[in-house]
């Protein structure tokens, strides 16, 4: 039912927005003075006999309407809209879009559109001219791959990718270029008239790749992190590299000779494209990492200096005709690591958002005016052209990838076999950029249209065919999956222990090598570039991230696990009596368990969010559906509970006044926090407050959610083995940590470092068995709680 | 490289050398030509300060100094040094070796075990809590925890990976823990390959 309802809304919405279409268009044609639906007569033509004599002059229009004011934003909005619509689409019905890639549904929908716009003889917006889409619907998407490349993995194999993307994209235009030209010298094929440059710069137009549906399914499927890095770096530098080439053939076609200056000059000219585009990124990653520094009191801007700065980066190196699209890149991936650790959380969540959203938008757009644009175009179709083209596409790529992986593999410790470069070679769909590029050729070449239609056909082909068998062709041969069970502590522990190892061991050979360029950075980083762009400079080792990942999710899963059991639980009493606490069974919820719960959770919100897996999907925003319902289950049986107690003996006051510290309301102060609590009774007073205590800790999750699925989400969906209550035996000592949290209550903004994790010398003993919180000490450090 | 025969003469047990640790005349003689750098004086063995000197900047420096010298020996001749730097080889891809063979040095058995010495430094067999906590964990992170947080953590990892309930991590236990990481790759040194 959902679906047929889907369906037919979305039908309608098309209709409504072709008809509407139909119209605006119809009305752009003649100028702004005259509008066929204004009732307003002409200024000019007062005092002249008027066309439609029953019109009374002077009256004041009671309805007006005045389209082309609003004619280019609104047409805008219609196509957005129409295409997302279509979107919604797509995934009422899930399993279309496993089988199928988004991209091609985007084209089929687009085709239909492009159908019912070309029966009425309309024109499609001129979206494709090269401002717009270079200037507006390319930066996009640039910037959220960019910004979401999984960097570690990205530097271990920077080599790689830049190998293959740049030699392998000069290997595809040259390769296919050049057997294209041998082609067109074949007098049958009716081809001759497109000389060497024109060959070579449609050439160099399609073999970029833009694996976007590849990506998906790799994603889904989980394939190894080296192809996968491999796949997406290639795809954005190769855009970069096209692009540079694009403009240096399109140059070249123009000249009626070329000596070989030239091709050496061009050699020098990509050089200087390339590294002036990393160059200006650098220089505005820089520049936007230390303005968040100082934009702790302006929170409502801050995503604003990302978008800003990357987009000057994009234009500046436009303005300069250097790879925009290199600066963009290398903008995001420097402002993110230090950005994400400036700015406050809300602001990191809407940068994430609002990326992913803006890059969605117009790749949408794009894909959806590929359809249209099929559809509408001036077509010239010339079979032996089209089909050596896409032969020679696939043969060259699947040679190049070949040759470039026996190549590079002798200086690779992880090596590629066969079955990673099948999936590298027919990984290489095409797409976007490949139909822009192709579209701005000027109409100095003379087969602009056959260039057109080959394009076109190959996207569809490489997009439709391709990217629809990617899926069950990857699975079947069983390409080497990705260990995303890394997840624990000794793991990292180890690991770090090797790189350690590592990097002393090729100190002591002499050797430069991989870990010591690594370590090297790492200091210049902890010692200049933390110094200056971040506010707060405190080193974070990832074993301490990682711990502080599986404390939080443990933390959660013990809410979730004592659900239901409220009734048996906030015994105080137990804070003063070792003995009891040792024979309550594990599962209900001890005061002391709570305090460790909070002490976790407060320690760790802050700091989680930068340490996110290498694997951080980019299609998609984070599920946090799952925290929220156990959270507002939580939050259900809290309020259950508090209806039907009863209330145990109060211990000495000092604890009860401490307690009421937790119940603070985000934003609240100390003393606006109490007077919400205060009941008739003391005793129910503290009952109460260790339930509101329990809301407040779901108080500050829920904003936390969109990160938070980054690690639980894995992990908490797969209900691996978790983790066994058993382990709260380890002993948490983190009372210090409570001044801070009282102080957060007080309104500051929630990123300050919990001061907790500075170097201090107080240390509460060790014990394995029990809690030091139920030793008589602890009392001393309970009054350390006031603010 | 033909000259690389002859100048092997100068290294003593070369072709020896050469057999039981798999690596390549070049490296042998790049390796002699580093351990005759780090030995300054020119005494035939290296003292633990030669070492030192080198490994000052890295939080485990004396451990892996530690491992080189066997216990109760305070020089390093050639032959032991290199055979420490064998476990270090990338591990070559379709070996086929006879039973008899002793099993090469970089493996990834001999790989892990190398790093559990690390750890294991009164080689009882086992890394205890204060092994793993005082040492390693202190070294690595430094000023940024604080000791209670230090203990849990290493509270945590013996948790995690302690499989027969003693309080300390076994090879074995070590072992399982790492068996989803690629070992060849993370320790392994291109150069010496």
């Amino acid at each position: 039912m959902r679906t047929n309802s889907g369906v037919i809304c979305m039908i309608f919405v098309l209709f409504l927005c072709c008809t509407t279409g139909k119209c605006k268009l119809q009305e752009t044609k003649p100028t702004n003075s005259v509008s066929l639906e204004t009732v307003k007569p002409h200024p000019n033509d007062i005092g002249e006999p008027q066309p439609y004599p029953e019109e009374e002059k002077g009256k004041l229009p009671v309805f007006t309407m005045d389209y082309s004011r609003i004619q280019i934003p609104f047409e805008f909005t219609l196509w957005v809209l129409l295409a997302s619509f279509s979107k919604i689409g797509f995934h009422i019905y899930q399993k279309i879009t496993i089988w199928i890639p988004e991209s091609c549904l985007l084209i089929g929908i687009g085709l239909i559109v492009g159908g019912i716009m070309y029966s009425v003889k309309e024109e499609p917006p001129a979206v494709l001219s090269s401002d717009v889409f270079f200037l507006y619907m390319l930066p996009p998407i640039v910037l959220e791959n960019g910004y979401f490349m999984p960097t570690r993995p990205f530097f271990e194999n920077v080599g790689t990718v830049l190998w293959y993307a740049v030699v392998g994209t000069l290997w595809n235009s040259i390769g296919i270029g050049l057997s294209l030209f041998a082609i067109c010298q074949f007098e049958v094929f009716d081809l001759q008239d497109i000389n060497l440059q024109e060959n070579l710069l449609f050439a160099s137009i399609i073999s970029t790749v833009d694996p976007v549906a590849a990506l998906k399914v790799f994603d889904d499927v989980g394939v190894n992190e080296q192809i996968y890095i491999v796949i997406f770096g290639e795809g954005l530098f190769s855009d970069a590299v096209t692009v540079v080439l694009y403009n240096m053939f399109a140059f070249l076609a123009d000249m009626p000779v070329i000596d070989s200056v030239d091709v050496f000059l061009g050699l020098a000219r990509f050089f200087v494209v390339g590294i002036g585009g990393v160059l200006f990124g650098l220089l505005f990653g820089f520049m936007a990492a230390f303005t968040s520094r100082f934009t702790s009191r302006v929170r409502e801007i801050e995503p604003l200096f990302v978008f800003m700065f990357s987009y000057l980066a994009y234009l500046v190196a436009e303005l300069f005709a250097i790879s925009s699209i290199m600066a963009l890149i290398t903008c995001a991936i420097t402002m993110k690591y230090y950005v994400e650790e400036n700015v406050s959380q809300r602001s990191c969540t809407t940068i994430r958002h609002v990326v992913k959203m803006l890059a969605t938008i117009s790749e949408t757009l794009i894909f959806f005016f590929l359809g249209v644009v099929t559809i509408t175009t001036v077509h010239e179709w010339n079979w032996a052209f089209i089909l050596f083209t896409l032969l020679f596409a696939f043969l060259w790529r699947g040679f190049g990838i070949l040759v470039l992986t026996q190549i590079i593999n002798p200086f690779r410790t992880i090596q590629f076999n066969l079955k990673d470069q099948f999936g590298l070679a027919y990984g290489g769909l095409r797409g976007a950029i490949c139909f822009a590029l192709v579209f701005t050729l000027g109409n100095t070449i003379n087969r602009r249209n056959l260039f057109v239609t080959a394009s076109i056909a190959i996207i569809i082909f490489t997009v439709f065919i391709q990217g629809i068998s990617i899926r069950p062709i990857v699975e079947y041969i069983k390409i080497r999956r990705t260990n995303k069970d890394l997840n624990t502590i000794n793991v990292e522990i180890h690991t770090r222990t090797m790189e350690h190892l590592l990097c002393g061991i090729e100190d002591l050979c002499g050797q430069w090598g991989h870990y010591y360029w690594k370590d090297k950075f790492k200091k210049f980083n902890d010692r200049f570039l933390r110094r200056i762009l971040l506010r707060d400079r405190k080193a974070e080792s990832s074993i301490v991230s990682m711990y502080k990942k599986l404390e939080l999710q443990n933390a959660i899963e013990l809410l979730d696990t004592t659900m239901g059991d409220i009734s048996a639980a906030p015994s105080l009493v137990s804070l003063q009596d070792e003995k009891k606490e040792a024979s309550r069974p594990k599962k209900t919820f001890k005061a002391t368990d709570i305090r460790k719960m909070h002490d976790i959770l407060s320690k760790n919100m802050y700091r989680i969010r930068q340490r996110t897996t290498a694997f951080t999907s980019k299609y998609g925003l984070p599920d946090d559906s799952q925290t929220r319902e156990i959270l507002i289950r939580r939050h259900a049986s809290i309020q259950r509970s508090l209806r039907a107690e009863s209330f145990r003996e109060q211990p000495a006051q000092n604890i009860s006044k401490s307690l009421r510290y937790y119940s603070l309301q985000p934003g609240g102060n100390l003393d606006s926090g109490l007077p919400l609590r205060r009941r008739s009774h003391g005793e129910q007073d503290l009952l109460l407050n260790s339930f509101d205590w329990l809301w407040y800790i779901s108080m500050q999750i829920l904003p936390l959610a969109d990160y938070l699925f980054v690690f639980t989400g894995s992990n908490i969906r797969g209900r691996r083995a978790p983790v066994p209550a058993a382990r709260r035996r380890s002993p948490n000592r983190v009372d210090e940590d409570e001044d801070e949290i009282v102080s957060e209550g007080q309104g500051e903004e929630r990123h300050l470092p919990p001061r907790g994790w500075a170097p201090e010398n107080r240390d509460l003993g060790t014990n394995e068995a029990g809690n030091s919180l139920l030793r008589p000490s602890s009392l001393r450090s309970q009054r350390s709680w006031r603010i | 490289m033909g000259s690389s025969r002859s100048s092997l003469r100068r290294v003593p047990d070369g072709q020896q050398l050469l057999q039981e640790t798999g690596f390549s005349a070049a490296v042998l003689l790049r390796l002699h030509q580093r351990f005759q750098f780090l030995d300054k004086d020119s005494r035939g063995h290296l003292r633990s300060e030669d070492l030192e000197a080198e490994l000052s900047e890295n939080p485990m420096g004396d451990r892996i100094v530690g491992a080189f010298f066997q216990p109760g020996q305070e020089t390093v001749d050639f032959p032991s040094f290199v055979r420490v730097l064998a476990h270090f080889r990338p591990t070559e891809k379709n070996r086929t070796r006879g039973g008899e063979q002793p099993e090469p040095a970089n493996s990834r058995n001999r790989k892990l075990k190398f790093a559990f010495q690390l750890y294991d430094r009164d080689r009882d067999g086992k890394i205890s809590r204060t092994e793993l906590l005082q040492q390693v964990l202190r070294e690595m992170l430094g000023l940024q925890v604080t000791e209670e947080q230090l203990q849990s953590i290493a509270e945590r990892a013996i948790q995690e990976a302690d499989l027969d309930r003693d309080h300390a991590i076994c090879f074995d236990e070590f072992r399982k823990s790492l068996e989803k990481v690629n070992i060849d790759h993370k320790m392994s040194v291109r150069f010496l390959e």
